[in-house]
């Protein structure tokens, strides 16, 4: 008896010395002793206690392990959040850049730790905002970029050497990046010195969001570049942020969620490997973005499990050796599609309980929802209230205090074996297809989808499941409430300043630098270089990508 | 039994540049199950593009879905299209994220009936078969 529960005991000083000694030397957990409420002593990892048989100290070992080692079901960082809270980083973004400048200083302001940039429709699709596609959207769903000049806008007064940004955008992905390190080199930082994400995750773009351009195989070869070009010049980047969010908001189960994203997460590496890259040159870098949803349990499970079947995947599949190329390192936002219209005060309550399943499945950063997103873009007031809701998790509730505190319990154990087996399915299924392309272009993973939608919105009508306010605890109307309005006017002067920036830029230099983006599409040089001079020149979003739009075409979608 | 008289064609429509259609998609599906004929144009169609497919069909209703916050153009725009191509008589309604300050502006430019987030399929169902059955044509 003594024996068995010695290997454990042994494994685990093991893991103090190799693991938590050398991170703490580099930095020190935010406190020394941490402690309940009531004065209580909590440690940093709770195992199982007493008689553990050698056969099931093995099994703990290889299926939920020590926190930063493989398989990393109980998380990617040794002391997870003792050492570091998640980076709170709120999506915001709306109107012109200078308004979404000001919203940005707010937010920072308020202690948020990261800037998530939201742009308009026609900035993730590549129109400019005096195209006729254009009309109605121009700065609506988030800030309107066309040239560089309004990037420059954008961040004006805040250092790119010291602010992280994740960008939200696909399909123009390599516009906007290379945007943002033109505005960077203007500010005297080296590409070298920047830190952030970049969605740059086009397949579910297919599969979910609708966001697409081209079609998927040279919107691929996109993404490559910019694989490439990052890890040359960018090299604390993260590159990609493979999505399950959006997945999930147009109906997938949490088991689908996690399969579809890992089946795109092969995808893409697969495409990388290809273009001559080497899996732990650039894995390190890839990041995932997952949605939280109200079944505490369930969803923390499916953190758990994400991290779990990713680093077999990683391992196994791939063959990768380091072991930051193992880890899967997400960001999480609450459910958009649980929000509701109805007693909007509620989803206060909705956000904090998906907060807390992030947390408790170890996020590394979160967005979290503001309370009137059912019926317009937030107000700073609701948004203050969703990053207040993020710090009383983080400094009130005591969950950050351990790691994985729900590990060992039988049923978030078992829900985290039944959603890993869920996805796994899920990713052989579309293996059989031939991977996610073919899948995405025979409609398969749009159709699986669907049907979860469908028996989602059934079981509600049904009364099945109930959802407060909705269909049951119905009150009559809701008194109004104070909405964000986007003034009309953003659009006319977004229009004038992109006449203006085409007026007083060198439009020699632009025709060359789009003459060449052209005809790098054409051939199989690497296209960021190209689209970077482009934008240094000024040349808009638009400019950009109806020349590639020449070259590559359009994607069309796909009925069943 | 009396025969079966076929339910009205309806278009369902996603203007704009927003590609949120899990409502869109969901309404079509309760429509059919309801026992109309419905066509789903898919996303990021212009108001041309689903006035054009409308007259086509020769549908007794549109539904547009959109969530960008783009609906006070593009409804307007549909609407002021089905009245040159000599289809003013198509019913419109609408669902997505619309801020209730919109509605009496939308009811005011034709638009029959706004649908947002939290309503019930069989209020959407109960709501189009009365719209519908007023219009219907001697």
């Amino acid at each position: 008896m003594a024996e068995s529960s010695d290997a454990l005991r042994a494994a685990q000083e093991k893991w103090e010395r190799e693991q938590v000694a050398p991170g703490l030397e580099k930095s020190p957990e935010l406190r020394e002793r941490f402690e309940t409420a009531s004065g209580r002593t909590v440690d940093r990892l709770y195992l199982p206690e007493g008689d553990v048989g050698d056969a099931a100290a093995r099994a703990y070992q290889e299926k939920i392990g020590f926190p930063g080692q493989y398989p990393f079901t109980r998380g990617v960082q040794p002391t997870m959040h003792r050492g570091r809270l998640w980076t709170m980083r709120q999506y915001a973004g709306f109107a012109s850049a200078e308004e979404s400048n000001r919203r940005y200083k707010f937010l920072l302001g308020q202690g948020t730790t990261g800037l998530s940039v939201a742009f308009d429709l026609p900035t993730q699709i590549g129109y400019d905002s005096d195209d006729p596609m254009a009309a109605g959207e121009v700065g609506k769903v988030g800030v309107a970029i066309d040239t560089l000049a309004d990037m420059e806008a954008l961040f004006e007064g805040i250092p790119l050497d010291k602010v992280s940004v994740s960008m939200t955008i696909n399909a123009t992905a390599a516009v906007l990046l290379a945007m943002h390190i033109a505005v960077a080199e203007k500010q005297g930082v080296a590409p070298a010195k920047l830190e952030g994400t970049i969605q740059n995750d086009i397949l579910k773009e297919y599969i979910a969001r609708g966001t697409y351009i081209f079609p998927p195989r040279p919107s691929l070869r996109l993404v490559s570049d910019l694989f490439a070009h990052c890890t040359a010049h960018v090299p604390n980047w993260n590159m990609i942020s493979i999505s399950g969010y959006h997945i999930r908001e147009a109906g997938a189960s949490a088991g689908q969620e996690i399969g579809v994203t890992l089946a795109d997460a092969i995808c893409y590496i697969e495409t990388a490997l290809a273009a001559g890259l080497k899996v732990d040159d650039f894995a390190p870098r890839l990041a995932f973005f997952f949605a939280a949803h109200s079944d505490l349990f369930e969803e923390a499970a499916k953190f758990r499990a994400a991290r779990r079947l990713y680093a077999r995947i990683m391992r196994e599949r791939f063959k990768a050796k380091n072991p930051r190329s193992w880890m899967l390192r997400f960001h999480t936002q609450t459910g958009g599609v649980t929000l509701t219209a109805q007693q909007p005060d509620n989803n206060v309550v909705r956000v904090a309980i998906q907060a807390l399943a992030a947390v408790l499945g170890g996020t590394q950063s979160l967005h979290t929802n503001s309370k009137d997103e059912a019926l317009a873009l937030p107000t700073e007031e609701a948004v203050r209230v969703a990053l207040r809701t993020q710090q009383v998790i983080a400094h009130e509730s005591g969950v950050a205090n351990t790691v994985d505190p729900l590990a060992g319990s039988y049923y978030v154990e078992k829900l985290t074996d039944e959603l890993e087996a869920e996805a796994e399915a899920c990713i052989k299924a579309i293996d059989a297809l031939g991977g996610v392309v073919p899948a995405i272009e025979r409609g398969h993973i749009q159709r699986e989808i669907e049907a979860s939608a469908y028996r989602f919105g059934q079981s509600i009508e049904r009364g099945e499941r109930v959802i407060v306010g909705v269909n049951k605890f119905q009150e009559g109307q809701d008194p109004p409430m104070e909405l964000l309005r986007i003034d009309e006017g953003v659009a006319a002067r977004q229009v004038e300043r992109l006449r203006h920036v085409r007026a007083t830029r060198d439009n020699a230099r632009v025709k060359n630098a789009l003459e060449a983006v052209a005809r790098g599409a054409k051939g199989s040089e690497n296209l960021m270089p190209l689209i970077l001079e482009a934008v240094r020149a000024y040349a808009s979003v638009g400019e950009i990508c109806n020349t590639l739009r020449g070259v590559f075409g359009e994607h069309q979608e796909s009925f069943s | 039994m009396p025969a079966r008289v076929p339910k009205p064609r309806i278009l369902i429509g996603k203007p704009g540049l927003d590609g949120h259609d899990r409502g869109a998609k969901y309404v079509a599906h309760v429509l059919r199950d309801a026992g109309y004929e419905v066509v789903y144009t898919g996303i990021r169609r212009s108001p041309e593009q689903i006035v054009d497919a409308a007259v086509q069909e020769d549908v007794a209703a549109i539904g547009l879905s959109l969530l960008s916050g783009a609906h006070n153009v593009l409804f307007k725009r549909i609407i002021d299209l089905l009245k040159e191509r000599g289809a003013g008589d198509v019913l419109v309604f609408g669902g997505g994220t619309i801020p209730p300050d919109d509605l009496p502006g939308l009811e005011k430019l034709g638009v029959a009936a706004v649908f947002t987030p939290g309503t019930s399929a069989k209020t959407i169902i109960e709501t189009i078969d009365r719209l519908l059955a007023g219009r219907a044509k001697p």
